[in-house]
């Protein structure tokens, strides 16, 4: 049985990375010629993956389920990506960035990985630079920066509020570039289906081609798993439609640890639900919390006034309102975390008080801005005794400037002008913090296969503060991977091509084989939709942002008999041997439909609030935090990582105690 | 509302395809547009039909992945935004909506509405990119000071998506709009410039190999353009050639 090995390196946190990176084995340029790697995904992680190893000299295979690399989710990060540069001269360090990232994972990620994850932090900048990112400029020509929620410095550089994008293509340039020289084969419309071990190796994947349907073995000496997070799930959330756990959940199925399932972002700003038959959701930048005042009516019979349309949000006074941020937390008011926020957002609608139809929606508000920005520019401007609707004028001038294209956005998909109406708002889930466990080599339990970017549990503890995620990616891809796997490919430059035509190989495409005929030949009466929909409702109701011990038991049980009906009654369309995403999607929600119950499992074990994971039984009784979520550093001080067994509910529980020695476990007061 | 959908149905590559006929009742204003189509495609499910094929990932006007030809235009009726943006407000009761692949002989048809936009990344790996190690050895980033009127117009040249929307909307079928924005977005920014010469040449040559046309100044491209990029890119990328061809 695998152990739980962490290797961290021994010595001072400051020294880790860098006594590491001296003393590991180094492959010889000429040998790294006759090695192969796979990279499944080609977002941030695994396109800078790609780019990176291809460009040391191994010969890499990427896999993309879309047509491109450009296409992959991390092109829909708005905000931007942080880096101890210090260049505005506030303070920032690399153990600043370690120290911010710790605090807002609620003291659940592992030390050494995040402080290297500050030090490369600074590198990816450059490199971003030198690739031909266009990050935005200050007038003298020198990169700009903004704020991000949880920190007290400027250390979020951005392009618009476009940088998952450009940094995205800065990869795939960059991917480029080596696909040209025939180091990167790239196979666009391919998706992983499994892996093949050999000897307890990872040794290569069998693939779709996703146009005709076929087959495919692909040999190599190490697999990178960087297909990013499982937030789909909930059926409903920020994630593109195909984002999918497919590939991290069959090698957690061959031996790779799964580490806390149970840690999802849910974001506060995201724009509500309309309908029964919408299909995603949309986030709204954080940065809006900087302008926006969040609230909902006081009285009852004011929200249903406004429900039924008989009055509207600006008919109400100021004292007809609940700014209940700002009353529940008077230091940080609109600009708490994301956790806290979107908690008492869900508390104030269930507790009745959510203003749009569905009752799950609350005010976001930009007329004091708007106010504020209008006579400040009044004043600028040399108007005394502005008239309102000069001030007016003026103040939106100023809002639209910095959340234009937000608000744009926003009045195209609810139909409500966001400049004359509040917006409305309400969470939904975001960013996965938990995935594959891995080392401090990046590699998970099965030896040769390594699992980055989001798609693993490093980094983030039981939160992500924003413009945290891109780092990760392109920490992973571009600095730190290319590092550790050498040391492992050093043992193998002996080894030779890896055939394909071996018995590891037969079964395992038996296995997928097997799989996908059952879907195809099952005709049962219900659409892969019908199941999705049903597991994200029981995630969202009973292992959402609040969770008791009985609903998490009443989940388990409901994911399992879903499961067991999906598998008998799904219906999938058409046939094998074609373009079929009816049967790419029946595979996707099959693993999902596992992977929730983990999941549950997960949470149930998880006796403590942390982080966006609020735990009804794990709640402070009394003093300055009354009612807030309690952390328990005693008893869950460490990552919960679950060995397949079966059954989700036969997993295993594997502990990874984390240590703090250099930093102090302290309770989060946003009061 | 209740509508006529008139859909280009085609098994694969090599088959025949062919408009078909359905009806969807009972949408809602507030669905998007790929919502709509999925709830026609849960209906087909339901009925034992195969669903319409369709691209589509990050339903937020980001991806570029989803491209559709809606009453003769690409991304629909709708001004600045993707298929997936597009929302059944824009449609009336009773409505007939044609629906149809992009259309171009470098983007064939894979299935129903899904095409192959491949020969994209072909002239993007005919020199869209900066040689640069990606070691992380490179200079800090400050080293070269940009004028923020250069970075922000570089900016607005990268915000191309690839949907492929211009080659649709051409009487041509040009790809012009998408290289001329990658040209300009390095054209612009001092990182880019060494090798500026051979990327123009060599992403024009590839871009004539995949058989799209020239360009003729319609301007078709700029007013479907989900992303609003400027014509002045073609021109930019004009310049660039024609300095780089003496």
């Amino acid at each position: 049985m695998a152990t739980l090995d962490s290797k961290i390196p021994k010595g001072p946190l400051k020294d880790k990375w860098t006594t590491y990176k001296d003393t590991i084995n180094l492959v010889n340029p000429a040998n790294k010629r006759n090695i192969d790697i796979i990279v499944v995904g080609t977002g941030l992680a695994g396109g800078s993956a790609s780019a990176t190893l291809a460009e040391l000299g191994y010969n890499v295979k990427a896999f993309a389920y879309q047509d491109s690399p450009r296409r992959a989710h991390s092109i829909a990060a708005q905000g931007g990506i942080n880096a101890a540069k210090n260049y505005q001269g506030d303070g920032d360090s690399f153990y600043r960035l370690f120290y911010d990232t710790v605090k807002g994972g609620d003291y659940r990620s592992r030390e050494a990985n995040v402080y290297r994850l500050a030090e490369v932090s600074a590198n990816i900048i450059d490199q971003c630079v030198a690739q031909g990112v266009p990050f935005a400029r200050d007038y003298g020509g020198l990169l700009d920066n903004r704020s991000f929620g949880g920190v007290l410095v400027s250390r979020t550089f951005y392009a618009k509020g476009q940088t998952g994008q450009q940094l995205l293509l800065g990869a795939y340039s960059a991917m480029n570039r080596q696909i040209a020289r025939g180091k990167i084969e790239m196979f666009n419309r391919h998706e992983m289906l499994d892996v093949v071990k050999v000897d307890g190796k990872a040794r290569g994947i069998i693939a779709r081609n996703l146009i005709t349907g076929e087959l495919e073995r692909h040999s190599a000496h190490a697999v990178v798993i960087a297909t990013g997070g499982y937030g789909n799930v909930y059926f409903l959330s920020t994630n593109a439609m195909g984002s999918n756990a497919t590939a991290a959940w069959k090698i957690h199925k061959k031996g790779a640890f799964f580490a806390n399932p149970c840690y999802t972002q849910i974001h506060p700003t995201c724009i509500p639900r309309s309908g029964d038959y919408q299909s995603k959701l949309t986030l709204m930048s954080e940065s809006l919390r900087n302008d926006g005042r969040i609230w909902v009516p006081k009285k009852m019979e004011d929200v249903m006034a406004i429900r039924e349309g008989r009055k509207k949000p600006t008919d109400l006074s100021e004292d007809e309102r609940d700014y209940y941020l700002e009353r529940r937390y008077p230091a940080f008011g609109n600009l708490v975390p994301r956790d806290v926020a979107s908690r008492a957002a869900k508390e104030r609608c269930d507790a009745g008080y959510g203003v749009n139809a569905t009752g799950e929606a609350v005010y976001l508000d930009f007329k004091s801005a708007i106010e504020r920005y209008g006579r400040e520019q009044a004043k600028l401007h040399h108007i005394s005794n502005p008239s309102e609707k000069e001030v007016y004028d003026l103040g939106k001038g100023i809002v639209e400037a910095k959340y234009g294209n937000l608000f744009q956005m926003y009045e195209k998909i609810v139909d409500e002008n966001p400049y004359e109406t509040p917006m409305m708002i309400y969470p939904a889930t975001h960013y996965t913090m938990g995935g594959v466990w891995v080392d401090y080599n990046l590699m998970t339990t099965v030896d040769g296969l390594y699992c980055i970017g989001e798609a693993n549990f490093s980094d983030h503890g039981a939160n992500r503060l924003g413009a945290s995620a891109l780092m990760q990616g392109l920490a992973d891809g571009y600095f730190v991977l290319p590092y550790t796997i050498g040391d492992y490919l050093a043992n193998d430059i002996r080894t030779g091509k890896i055939p394909t035509d071996t018995k590891e190989f037969d079964e395992v495409e038996k296995e997928v084989k097997d799989r996908l005929d059952f879907f195809i030949n099952n005709k049962g009466k219900h659409s892969v939709d019908y199941y999705h929909k049903k597991l994200g409702k029981i995630m969202w109701d009973k292992v959402g942002m609040a969770r008791n011990a009985k609903g998490l038991t009443e989940a388990m049980a409901e994911i399992k008999a879903l499961r067991e009906d999906f598998w008998k009654n799904v219906k999938v369309t058409g046939a094998l041997n074609e373009m079929n995403p009816e049967l790419e999607k029946a595979g996707r929600v099959a693993d999902f439909l596992e992977l929730g119950e983990l999941f549950a499992k997960d949470a149930l074990m998880r006796e403590e609030s942390c982080g966006g994971h609020f735990r009804e039984e794990s709640t402070e009784l009394d003093g300055l935090q009354k009612g807030e979520a309690k952390r328990n550093d005693k008893d869950f001080a460490f990552v919960a990582a679950w060995e397949y067994k079966g059954e989700p509910a036969d997993a295993v529980l594997h502990k990874e105690e984390l240590e703090f020695k250099d930093i102090e476990l302290k309770q989060r007061s946003y009061k | 509302m209740n509508l006529t959908l008139k859909i280009w149905r085609q098994k694969d590559s090599k088959s025949k395809g062919q408009m078909v006929d359905y009806k969807v009742t009972d949408i809602s204003e507030h669905m998007s547009f790929l919502e709509m189509m999925d709830v026609l495609n849960e209906q087909l499910i339901n009925t034992g039909e195969e669903p319409v094929a369709f691209d589509h990932d990050c339903r937020e006007g980001i991806c570029g992945m989803c491209s559709m030809y809606i009453n003769g235009e690409a991304h629909g009726p709708d001004r600045g935004v993707t298929t997936c943006q597009l929302h059944m407000r824009m449609f009336n009761d009773g409505d007939t909506i044609y629906i149809e692949p992009f259309r171009a002989k470098a983007f064939p048809v894979i299935k129903d509405l899904v095409v192959d936009r491949t020969s994209f990344e072909r002239i993007q790996q005919a020199g869209a990119f900066i040689s640069v190690n990606t070691s992380g050895n490179t200079q800090d980033a400050n080293a070269i000071p940009i004028s923020k009127h250069d970075a922000d117009e570089a900016m607005d040249a990268a915000a191309c998506i690839g949907c492929g929307a211009c080659v649709a909307s051409c009487k041509n079928s040009s790809a012009m709009l998408f290289v001329g924005a990658k040209v300009s977005q390095y054209a612009l920014l001092p990182q880019g410039k060494i090798e500026a010469t051979d990327r123009v040449l060599n992403m024009v040559a590839q871009m004539d190999a995949e058989g799209f046309g020239n360009c003729t100044n319609t301007g078709a491209c700029e007013i479907e353009c989900p992303k609003g990029i400027s014509l002045e890119n073609i021109a930019r990328m004009n310049r660039e050639y024609l300095k780089a061809s003496f």
